[in-house]
């Protein structure tokens, strides 16, 4: 008795009973492929999200800290000193920024109050941002000062009726001072109703301040040397603002690096929570295959006891009833493997088109090989016991059996 | 060859004791037709399961061509049934939804016998039913269908065929169908082993064992 004998007995078997057989394994199909789906869906937003904000891994705000009395600005000074290579080697890049906020006004009527801010010509690559239309002000504007404005969305959106096109070019008052817009930026979803121009020229004509700076986005040499970053930024401005205890530090270093971590670490758990549920399901497959597998069982106690009457060794009986769950499960979950890479990349089509920017799920080859590993694993244990008792039968018991 | 010698089958529920089987011994010769006989609750059917080797007796021995059966395991039990023995049940016991053809085939797939589709046919052949190989049990009549389980029994070409009231679901024609092809293969050489109450079934037996109460109560030879 081969086990060729066995499988093809036991595919006569599942042929002879098929609607049942498809219903059992539709419990499976369902399991496998809404693991899948779920870790596909899961596996698309942690790619989303490190795609969107991975740029921002290496960047560390610094900010003044309002709460306490005689804090210090951050001043343009303070700039100059993180940017001295030498005390701060593991700093790249130092961008800072002015804030406040100021009527936007056109000559042909129409205004609208927004967020100013003041920045340096490397705005775009430190807040991540990309343009609609137009260009960004470059060094030489920063350094002299230009009357030239970056409007956001926001501000497009009301002024000119959302074409971006039409407001290039176009001059704005902005309090009492005349502004070109020079470009629009794309919508982040966080910070569009602003308007951004040289950190200069908000001084001057809007803000006011002297030499404050609001605050201070800095770039590590590269990710690993974040932590080193901060500790630097930390070590020259607690110099500069006569810090010796830290429990008096008046501004605040916060890497994004960690928050980033934070949330990817929160994205996986909920991928594992999601991927349990879907687990679940596949557990309620695989009962159901074991509850089919003993209704089987003695359904066909008279077969058995025929083929043991006649010959059948327990090995034979044992093998043909184990092929057969391991057949029913094998063959479920490569359809509900099918399934679930089907549904995932159709989602991927139709569901970014339906949702802006929908992250579109990736298949992990882990959540595939596992749910095939566990569907095949459930037709060992599921059919195993059903499959043992059959095959220990006594042949005249099993040959009574009406 | 076929001996049992003080052969006693107890079956025990709580504290009842009922001895199916109280010391028989019986020897049957190669070739013979024998008739075991007797009344329900007589030790027939547990006298089948035992010369079936699908049960072992409680004390005694049982020499199925000079091996001892009572001391086996389950699959050399299986063994034995499997190339020794070939059965035919009162209510045929062939599987269903599966064509005669392959019914006859199936002690054979246990053996890892080869050609077996060519052994089948012949046996079909045998029983004169080579025309009705494709059929599936639900498709014959109960003669036919009892043929079918003869030729299943006669494939593997074993010692004994072992029939356990083989006319006890046909009517007279069929019956004398059934009954006349155990003549013929008991006339080709075959041992032929007949478990029955009905007594024109023992009329084609050339020799008649009657049980009553576990024991033997005559052996007659015809």
């Amino acid at each position: 008795m081969t086990l060729w004998e066995s499988a093809r007995i036991a595919m006569r078997g599942l042929r002879s009973n098929k609607l049942r057989s498809a219903l059992t394994m539709l419990g499976i199909i369902i399991g496998v492929a809404a693991v899948i789906v779920l870790v596909a869906f899961g596996n698309g937003l942690q790619r989303f999200v490190a795609d969107a904000f991975g740029p921002l891994a290496n960047q560390i705000q610094i900010s003044k800290d309002q709460g306490g009395v005689g804090a210090k600005d951050l001043t343009d000074a303070d700039v100059r000193a993180l940017r001295d290579t030498g005390r701060a080697p593991a700093i790249a890049t130092v961008s800072p920024t002015v804030g406040g906020s100021a009527q936007l006004q056109l000559a042909g009527g129409g205004s609208y109050r927004t967020g100013i801010t003041g920045t340096e010509a490397d705005y775009l690559d430190v807040a991540n941002r990309e343009l609609v239309v137009g260009s960004f002000f470059d060094d030489q504007q920063v350094t002299s000062k230009a009357k030239v404005v970056v409007l956001g969305p926001n501000p497009v959106a009301s002024l000119f009726g959302g074409q971006a096109g039409a407001a290039l070019g176009q001059d704005v008052r902005i309090g009492r001072t005349t502004f070109r817009i020079i470009g629009v930026l794309a919508a982040n979803g966080q910070q569009d109703d602003v308007a951004v121009m040289p950190l200069g020229a908000a001084r001057s004509y809007l803000l006011g301040g002297g030499d404050v700076v609001g605050s201070v986005t800095v770039r590590a040499v590269s990710t690993d040397a974040v932590p080193q970053a901060v500790e630097q930024a930390t070590t020259i401005l607690d110099q500069r603002h006569g810090i010796r205890d830290p429990e008096d530090r008046d501004f605040t270093v916060t890497a994004l690096q960690s928050l980033l971590d934070q949330s990817s670490q929160v994205l996986s758990f909920v991928t594992i929570f999601v991927a349990a549920v879907a687990g679940i399901s596949l557990i309620v497959g695989s009962i159901g295959v074991a509850n089919i597998m003993l209704v089987t069982v003695t359904e066909r106690t008279r077969e058995i006891g025929i083929r043991k009457a006649i010959g059948a060794r327990r090995r034979a009986i044992l093998q043909q009833f184990l092929i057969e769950a391991m057949v029913l499960t094998g063959i479920g979950g490569v359809i509900g493997i099918l399934l679930g890479i089907g549904i995932s990349v159709a989602a991927g089509i139709v569901l970014p088109q339906l949702v802006p920017d929908f992250p579109a799920p990736s298949v992990s080859v882990g959540s595939v090989v596992l749910a095939f590993g566990v569907s095949l694993l459930i037709g060992l244990l599921a059919g195993g016991f059903p499959a043992n008792r059959a095959a220990r039968m006594r042949p005249i018991d099993a040959l009574r059996h009406q | 060859m076929i001996e049992l010698e003080r052969v006693s089958k107890v079956y025990k529920t709580g504290d009842l004791e009922l001895r199916a089987l109280d010391d028989v011994s019986l020897r049957i010769d190669d070739g013979d037709l024998v008739a075991i006989m007797g009344p329900s609750g007589s030790g027939k059917s547990t006298m089948m399961n035992i010369l079936g080797c699908l049960d072992v007796p409680s004390s005694g021995t049982y020499l199925l061509d000079g091996i001892d059966v009572g001391g086996l395991s389950d699959n050399r039990l299986a063994d034995i049934r499997n190339t020794k023995i070939g059965f035919v049940f009162q209510s045929f016991n062939l599987l269903p939804r599966t064509s005669a053809i392959r019914n006859v085939e199936l002690p054979m797939v246990y053996a890892g016998t080869r050609n077996r589709r060519g052994r089948a046919q012949r046996a079909l052949t045998r029983v004169g039913l080579a025309d009705r190989a494709d059929h599936k049990p639900n498709e014959l009549s109960g003669g036919q269908q009892q043929r079918v389980a003869v030729a299943r029994a006669l494939v593997t070409e074993p010692t004994m065929i072992l029939a356990d009231e083989p006319t006890g679901n046909l009517d007279t024609t069929s019956t004398v169908d059934v009954m006349n092809l155990f003549v013929e293969l008991n006339e080709a050489g075959r041992t032929v082993v007949l478990i029955t109450h009905e007594p024109e079934v023992a009329e084609f037996a050339k020799r008649v064992v009657t049980l009553r109460d576990g024991r033997i109560v005559s052996d007659e030879r015809r």
